[in-house]
């Protein structure tokens, strides 16, 4: 016997809308049921996870900063999904940009300017558009498949800067800790409210970069090419778009995106370069991007959602003593049931007997 | 037929009151048919009339939602092909499935239930292939044969199976005139076998010419039984089409020495292993002129569309010429902004986007020729959506596009609708110069007589007209010369007044592969 997926002829407007709150809500269960298994009270547990990180003002700036580079990701994502271009390698473009980025910080760490922010944020984009750049190369030059070139390079970059930290940008002042210099003053991203918690201008490239994204995509006729090269390349043809210059813009856009996140992860919220910039956020922001159906508005609220399962992690360790990767099986869940959700919604399971298989395959023949 | 007791005369398939239902759409409803042993009988009906949806029943494919089938006067329910085989039905369907990198034997050896050699099969092969006059090297390689020979190792292969009735499904559509008169003599063996056939196609004249029986379908329905030969043409088009198709008019406008597209000698090489290389191409077409170019698919058509539309370039720019100014490294949009509209074959993912709507299908082909209309905000290209939506209502207006809603997705429309929409789309510019690839394939009756019209008034009104197309009546009522493209090499245009059936055959290459077959035994 095997499980076959049978494309239904027309699919529910209203269970696709709902699909993302469904896959929400089945998570949830599902956490519950992990807890109790445990050994946990569900409910208690629960809270902790998902309300309690909500209750106070520091941790709500704390939510701010963890969605920041999420987001941000992730609106690059959107667009070169929506192309047809399989980036799984933002994580390694968040770390290239962060590298890049603080290239002058850590050169030319006396120099005091109001220009040395923006040019840390320009070369942080440059970096991770470029890194982004050489799986869009490999792809139009080779045939590459960019899902495991994007992918691997994440480990080229993790070593590299690895490599930086303990090497040549190790802080002769810092008694041989794997760390760069910090950051002055002026290289650091300014908090919004510093009264209140530590949430910085992050969060307002997230805003802003998913109202124009969601500009682009709606309104431009850049948005409508990206559109059709993802359903159709040889409609793009016809319509005088393309293709290799669609890999190219989604590449780089996506990149330049996650550099920028990565740039404002280091000056922001770290202050200097060190071994572990990011906790898989280039990887999570997969998540978020589907889970956001891949629209930047959607994105927005993701993000949110997805930076509350790294508090809860965090909570979860602290007040009911179980270990933080409990954040990365939520995280796993929700991918999982927003991809379930959609498929189920589009498809429906059809059980075939071997008897029936075996007719079925000679008729194919 | 209201007797439910089925079994009078000598019925080998009889199907009584077949329905089967998708969503809201009757596909076949309530359809009677017989076939009688040793006949060869004719489903006729239009594009999306419900033929293939009943065959699919008949060959198991797919389960009816409700009648009955009577197999030698027995009720069966043919729930798969494996089981409509064993009772003895083989069927050779319009889109073979063959392996092209194997060979003739490999490929029908793939389609046994039992175990039998390779060589074993090659023997039977020939021996079957002698006997019904279809000449195959069982040792040829499938890319290398015709679609006629293809064709072939269908039929080989079916019948190898030894079944009492053969279904085939549009068979002529791919082959060259003198091909499908082989084809109609094959038939005329296996009926003498004793064996039927069912005979699907929405070509009269020759359903007329071999059918003994007819029974035709409109909208899912029977509309019709009778003895084609006792009907005339224009009868059966009645029952097929309901109403009578307003014939096209071709007064013939004037045509100019004004040359609006040209290729001089254009070559271009094969892109994929299976793609066709076109060699030495030169096409000139004048103002008021409509040049059609026939020939059997899979001979180079699209990749000549490719060239010409700009889909494609090539690296010498004189290699095409579209009003005077050589484009042969011009992408398509600025081909469109000098004046030329592109239909090509495909509508779903290659004229169209499925899943967009009608204006968004309108930004799709004409951002860049009417950017003045349609985008603003200057270098940002925003798309006014109001000003789409007015173009494209102005073309379901003048094409008469029916449509559920008021901007329906592509994907919704029929066939016949959407290419309607597709060619009003570049109509509605009044190109100077127009390319189509088959323009009018899965369209219905109606639709296609109003597609053919606009293409004439096109040419009429001074444009330069391409068309290419396999379906030589069409060729025949718009083209006013006619040049066929056989392994992608265009013969010279010639008068279409001047042009015969036979000679388009003749330069088609007659009956395909013919020539290398030969070599081919000499080689063994």
């Amino acid at each position: 016997m095997r499980i076959e997926l049978e494309k239904r002829p027309a699919y529910s407007a209203l269970f696709s809308m709902l699909s993302p709150f469904i896959a929400l809500g089945l998570t949830i269960i599902a956490g519950a049921i992990l807890f109790t298994a445990l050994g946990k009270n569900p409910i208690d547990a629960l809270y902790s996870f998902f309300i309690e990180p909500l209750t106070e003002l520091w941790s709500l700036h704390e939510l701010l900063i963890k969605a920041a580079p999420l987001i941000l990701i992730a609106v690059g994502l959107s667009v070169c999904f929506r192309s047809n271009n399989w980036n799984i390698g933002a994580e390694g473009q968040f770390i290239m940009g962060g590298v890049v980025g603080s290239i002058v910080p850590i050169y030319f760490h006396e120099w005091n300017s109001f220009i040395v922010l923006p040019l840390m944020l320009i070369m942080g984009m440059i970096g991770g558009a470029l890194y982004a750049g050489i799986p869009a190369l490999l792809k139009t030059r080779f045939n590459t498949n960019e899902i495991l070139s994007s992918l691997m390079l994440v480990y080229v970059a993790e070593l590299f800067l690895d490599w930086l930290v303990r090497g040549p940008w190790r802080n002769p002042e810092g008694f041989n800790f794997p760390e760069s210099r910090s950051f002055n003053d002026s290289a650091v991203l300014p908090e919004l409210f510093p009264a209140s918690g530590g949430a910085n201008m992050g969060i307002i490239f997230a805003l802003i970069a998913t109202l124009l994204t969601w500009f682009m995509m709606r309104h431009m006729l850049k948005g409508f090419e990206v559109s059709v090269l993802g359903q159709s390349a040889r409609a793009g043809r016809f319509a005088g778009f393309s293709s290799t210059k669609m890999i190219f813009f989604a590449f780089l856009f996506s990149g330049a995106l996650a550099g920028l996140a990565g740039i404002s992860e280091v000056s922001g919220a770290i202050g200097r370069l060190q071994p572990d910039i990011s906790p898989a956020y280039g990887f999570t922001a997969i998540i978020v991007a589907f889970l956001g159906r891949l629209n930047p508005l959607g994105i927005f609220a993701a993000g949110i959602i997805l930076a509350l399962t790294y508090l809860g992690g965090e909570a979860a360790q602290i007040s009911i003593g179980l270990p933080d990767k409990v954040a990365r099986v939520f995280q796993g869940f929700l991918l999982f049931f927003v991809l379930a959700c959609d498929t189920l919604i589009h498809y429906r399971v059809r059980l075939v007997t071997a008897v029936k298989a075996r007719t079925e395959g000679e008729g194919a023949s | 037929m209201t007797d439910q007791q089925p079994g009078h005369g000598n019925c080998l398939l009889e199907v009584r009151g077949l329905t089967k239902v998708f969503g809201e759409l009757r596909a076949n409803d309530g359809i009677d048919l017989e076939i009688k042993s040793n006949e060869i009988h004719a489903l006729l009906g239009e594009n999306g009339a419900g033929k293939s949806t009943l065959v699919k029943m008949l060959f198991g494919s797919l389960e009816p939602t409700s009648g009955q089938i009577f197999w030698k006067d027995k009720p069966v329910r043919i729930t798969s092909p494996g089981q409509a085989r064993a009772l003895g039905i083989g069927m050779v369907f319009q889109h073979f499935s063959l392996f092209e990198a194997l060979t003739v034997a490999e490929n029908i050896a793939l389609s046994m239930d039992q175990d039998v050699s390779i060589e074993g099969i090659a023997e039977q092969a020939a021996v079957l292939s002698r006997e019904y006059g279809l000449p195959l090297d069982p040792h040829a390689h499938v890319a290398d044969l015709s679609v006629g020979e293809r064709q072939r190792i269908e039929i080989v292969r079916t019948l190898l199976q030894n079944p009492e009735l053969i279904i085939l499904d549009e068979p002529t559509s791919v082959l060259t005139p003198q091909e499908a008169d082989r084809l109609f003599e094959t038939l005329a063996k296996i009926r003498a076998e004793g064996r039927s056939v069912l005979y699907i196609s929405h070509r009269l004249e020759e359903v007329q010419r071999i059918c003994d029986r007819a029974t035709v379908l409109r909208h899912g329905k029977l509309t019709g039984a009778c003895d084609p030969r006792l009907e005339t043409p224009a009868s059966l088009a009645r029952m097929m089409v309901g109403s009578e198709v307003k014939s096209v008019s071709n007064a013939g406008g004037t045509i100019t020495d004004e040359i609006l597209i040209e290729t001089r000698n254009l070559s271009a090489p094969a892109r994929t292993p299976f793609a066709v290389a076109l060699k030495d191409v030169n096409l000139k077409v004048r103002r008021g002129e409509i040049i059609g170019i026939a020939g059997v698919a899979g001979n180079g058509q699209s990749e000549l569309f490719d060239v010409l539309s700009g889909e494609e370039t090539v690296p010498d720019a004189d290699d095409v010429r579209i009003c005077g100014t050589s484009v042969g490294r011009m992408g398509i949009s600025e081909r469109r902004l000098l004046g030329a509209g592109f239909v090509p074959e495909e509508r779903h993912g290659h004229a169209a986007v499925s899943d967009m709507t009608l204006s968004q299908n309108m930004v799709l082909a004409r951002h860049h020729s009417d950017a003045d209309v349609f985008l603003t905000g200057g270098p940002l290209k925003i798309i006014r959506y109001d000003a789409v939506k007015k173009a494209s209502e102005r073309i379901v207006r003048e094409m008469d596009v029916r449509m559920s809603g008021e901007d329906p997705v592509a994907s919704s429309l029929s066939g016949g609708n959407l290419q309607k929409f597709i060619v009003g789309r570049e109509l509605d510019r009044q190109p100077s110069v127009l390319i189509v690839n088959q323009p009018t394939w899965g369209v219905d009756a109606g639709a296609a007589s109003r597609i053919r019209q606009a293409l004439i008034d096109l040419a009429e009104s001074g444009s330069a007209v391409v068309v290419i197309s396999q379906d030589l009546d069409e060729i025949f009522e718009v083209a006013t010369s006619i040049a066929v493209l056989n392994e992608g090499a265009l013969s010279e245009a010639e008068p279409a007044s001047m042009m015969t059936l036979e000679r388009i055959g003749l330069l088609m290459g007659g009956i395909h592969g013919e020539d290398t077959k030969v070599e081919a035994q000499h080689a063994h």
